[in-house]
């Protein structure tokens, strides 16, 4: 395979010893961990295709991977195939202000966008907290969201047209700068495929005008379910915040210790109520919700005053994940999402959670679009430890599913949340997903056994887990 | 009317290989190429199935009249945001997500597919499957249930979707300024570069209509920032921009919709014009030959569709590249092996 890849690649665009491979063994979720067989560097179009041409003609699995700061082990290497590498794909195309679109290719940073678009007052709206690190190439694969998405969209919402290759290299345009391409809208299913569909080499994404001024309200409650019941209330105002989250107790705790973000501290849970828009605009909508909040039991509001207040409210938030690290020797991020009114609900079942498996789980919650991620901590090292926490997040995600909600809204599935997706979908449903694969990759290799579970793993996961002497698929067969 | 009988019909179409011909109201077959197979009429499955302000979503079922949905929805003060066409009163729900034909809102908002949450489909095999969910943020599975705004029910029945909705902006207003299209686009593309309320434009006859949506300061700030003539009847102008009841569009002459980069100068081909999306779509009633409108759209990197026409043999949607084409079959096959919904509609050969 090697020889077969230097054919044409430079010799250090192909990796295979095992101190070169080492750093690609596993992305953001370290749980789980795999040795690639190869990695293959490519630079251009012209690489990316031969490299798939070549894996196809020898049945050989092909992985795809950005900055592998992915959360669900999507970039999860393939013992017996290539890891393809698009950190080199780091150009910015065209930027064009006049159109307000950015053409990328996929190595970029998120975050690299909104700085290249900055001269000409323009941005790249949806920012996960990964926003220094993560490529966009990692979030269309990962329909990535952020904390301004409710207003703002997701990935899907903010790409305009992508290009690449599928297995075979046949090179592939979806979408187009035209709205509304013809047939079928193949950009949508792309987004979000977890790099099962395709390889992306150009990602078009819409650059919004800056917001004039933007400020939070930082609203302190005594109780988690009126925090909950403040952000209904809101919505039901007829008011899309900017950005609308929410930290319980144990989170702002353990982000001020790190940031000194200035959070209530007293506070049982505190939502971050964010307007933008002109100077106008965020007046009359801070002042609306500041009396929403209030009527609701906010017990503390603060309006930030400038703009480094503003960011300092943030910092707090986007250092969650961090700072959680910081108390504990290992975390578990789960990524559930669920109608908001189902929250106190939801937030009472981990409660009882924590005891059941004597394990600490502090609380963020991307509020205004019912996207929770609660934080196991946990010590690897201890195995009793690992599996608690997996049962814990299974039963969690599960509680997600029951309530009318997702096993994750934003991280994807990856090989993490695998078996969750028997929980979710029925049969047909997984069997369908199998059949749009093969639509695109009629022989399974590209990010082979991940997102979609088979529906002989399925059955497997249903009898380790029968519920009242019912199997979750009784109609299937048993292996 | 019930799910299980529409899923018996389509199950006992795929067993006997009978083609289909999925429709609500009807008020959308000028639409597509011409619809073919046993008529399936979704309008007894109606009715709202779950609708929950605060959560911003609503799920219906395929046969509810659009216009009742709306109707409710505007009691609740929200909106679909899309604004989508009705073209007449009988439009239902299914029938709006299967043509995913997005309105004037849609540069500003987004389209169909922006606002899909989730669906419940029955397959060309009978099957009832389930895509998404009522939740805003959902990446478990493939996103099928935004690739079915559009397929025109080729891929499945439609049976049930849930839609992301939006709070109706408190305060409108629409100005009116005479320039000519080259001007009207400079300006458009000027200001959406801007953090200007603008929710929807169309330019005709040398005249600009820019609405703008949102809370009063902000409307009453941009209005003095772009100028121009406030409209007293702008409702009534919007709808008939939406559905085709604008003087424009009357006449025989085929109807084509241009869709384009915004910024793209305007297109020299014969006939009348008008814009919408901040120029992004260009109306255009004219004689001209098929292949010459096709072309110009693609010179700009556009598609042409063949909106309403007498005659329309020669295709209706732009044809796609060789391997998206396959990619479109494979596809098809995937969801209806038979190849029983809606034969033809979208393409001729699938």
């Amino acid at each position: 395979m090697a020889h077969a890849l230097r054919a044409f690649l430079p010799a250090r665009a192909v990796l295979y010893e095992e101190e070169d491979t080492r750093p690609y063994e596993c992305d953001g979720l370290t749980a789980y961990r795999q040795l690639p067989m190869i990695v293959a560097l490519p630079e251009s179009e012209a690489q990316v295709q031969r490299v798939l041409k070549t894996c196809a003609a020898m049945r050989v699995p092909v992985v795809p991977r950005g900055a592998g700061t992915g959360l669900s082990g999507g970039a999860l290497p393939p013992g017996d195939g290539v890891l393809l590498s698009m950190a080199k794909f780091m150009r910015v195309i065209r930027l064009d202000a006049r159109s307000r679109i950015a053409v990328v290719q996929p190595g970029v940073r998120n975050a690299a966008i909104s700085e290249a678009a900055a001269p000409y007052g323009l941005y790249y709206a949806p920012d996960p907290s990964s926003q220094i690190a993560c490529t966009i190439g990692g979030n269309v694969a990962e329909n990535s969201g952020g904390v301004h998405c409710l207003k703002y969209g997701l990935t899907v919402h903010n790409v305009v047209a992508l290009r690449g290759f599928t297995i075979d290299g046949d090179a592939v345009a979806f979408g187009s700068e035209a709205p509304d391409a013809a047939g079928y809208d193949l950009l949508a299913l792309a987004v979000g495929s977890e790099g099962m569909l395709l390889v992306v080499t150009e990602v078009s994404v819409k650059l919004l005008p800056k917001p004039q001024c933007a400020r939070v309200i930082m609203a302190s409650f005594d109780d988690v379910e009126k925090a909950g019941s403040a952000v209904a209330e809101v919505i039901a105002a007829g008011i899309i915040p900017a950005g609308l989250e929410m930290m319980d107790r144990p989170a702002t705790h353990a982000v001020e210790q790190f940031v000194g973000a200035g959070y209530d501290l007293a506070a049982a849970a505190i939502l971050l109520c964010e307007s933008d828009g002109t100077p106008e605009e965020v007046d009359d909508e801070i002042s609306r919700m500041k009396a929403v909040l209030e009527r609701a039991g906010a017990t503390r509001m603060t309006v930030s005053s400038d703009e480094a207040e503003r960011l300092r409210f943030w910092s707090g938030r986007k250092a969650a994940f961090p700072a959680v690290g910081r108390i504990s020797p290992d975390y578990y991020c789960m990524d559930g999402t669920i109608p908001r009114k189902r929250l106190g609900e939801v937030l009472n079942f981990i409660a009882a959670m924590e005891k059941k498996y004597g394990l600490r789980c502090p609380n963020v919650f991307h509020a205004g679009d019912g996207n929770l991620h609660p934080l196991i901590l946990f010590d690897a090292n201890d195995a009793g430890e690992l599996a608690r926490t997996e049962q814990f997040a299974a039963e969690v995600l599960e509680k997600c599913v029951a309530v009318g909600g997702t096993i994750t809204g934003e991280h994807g599935v990856g090989v993490e949340k695998i078996n969750q997706m028997c929980v979710q979908f029925r049969p047909d449903e997984l069997e369908l997903f199998h059949a749009v694969k093969r639509a695109f990759d009629p022989h399974g290799l590209l990010n082979p056994g991940k997102a979609v579970p088979t529906l002989a793993r399925c059955a497997e996961y249903g009898r380790l887990r029968v519920h009242g002497g019912q199997l979750p698929h009784p109609d299937l067969p048993r292996f | 009317m019930t799910l299980e009988q529409l899923r018996q019909r389509i199950g006992e179409a795929w067993a006997r290989a009978t083609p289909l011909r999925l429709r609500g109201g009807g008020s959308k077959d000028f639409y597509g190429n011409a619809p073919r197979g046993e008529l399936l009429d979704t309008r007894g499955y109606a009715g709202i199935v779950n609708y929950e302000p605060t959560e911003l979503v609503v799920t219906a079922r395929c046969g509810t009249p659009l216009a009742e949905l709306e109707k409710i929805l505007h009691d609740h003060g929200q909106c679909l945001p899309f604004e989508p066409p009705h073209f007449g009163p009988a439009a239902t729900l299914g029938g709006c997500v299967a043509a995913g034909l997005s309105g004037p809102r849609r540069a500003a908002a987004g389209a169909v597919r922006d606002f899909m949450l989730g669906a419940k489909i029955v397959d060309g095999r009978g099957r009832l499957l389930g895509f998404g969910g009522e939740v805003m943020k959902n990446v478990a599975g493939y996103d099928v249930s935004r690739l079915l705004a559009g397929s025109l029910g080729t891929l499945g029945l439609i049976a049930e979707v849930s839609l992301k909705l939006l709070p109706r902006p408190p305060c409108e207003l629409t100005l009116r300024l005479e320039m000519p299209q080259a001007r009207a686009l400079e300006a458009l593309s000027r200001w959406a570069g801007q953090p200007l309320p603008i929710s929807a434009s169309a330019w005709r006859d040398s005249e600009l209509s820019v609405r703008l949506s949102g809370a009063a300061p902000a409307v009453r700030a941009a209005a003095q920032k772009l100028g121009g003539e406030a409209l007293a009847e702008a409702d009534f102008f919007w709808r008939g921009v939406r559905e085709q009841s604008d003087a424009f569009f009357a006449g025989s002459d085929p109807l084509w919709r241009i869709a384009l980069p915004s910024v793209s100068a305007p297109l020299a081909l014969p006939g009348r014009q008008l814009l919408e999306w901040g120029g992004g779509l260009r109306w255009l009633k004219s004689t001209t030959p098929a292949q010459a409108v096709r072309d110009a759209a693609k010179r700009v990197n556009g598609h042409a569709t063949l909106f309403r026409a007498a005659e329309k043999s020669g295709g209706v949607f732009s044809p796609l590249e060789p391997a998206v084409a396959r990619l479109h079959r494979a596809l098809k096959a995937a969801f209806d092996p038979a190849g029983i919904l809606n034969p033809g509609r979208l393409y001729e050969e699938f």
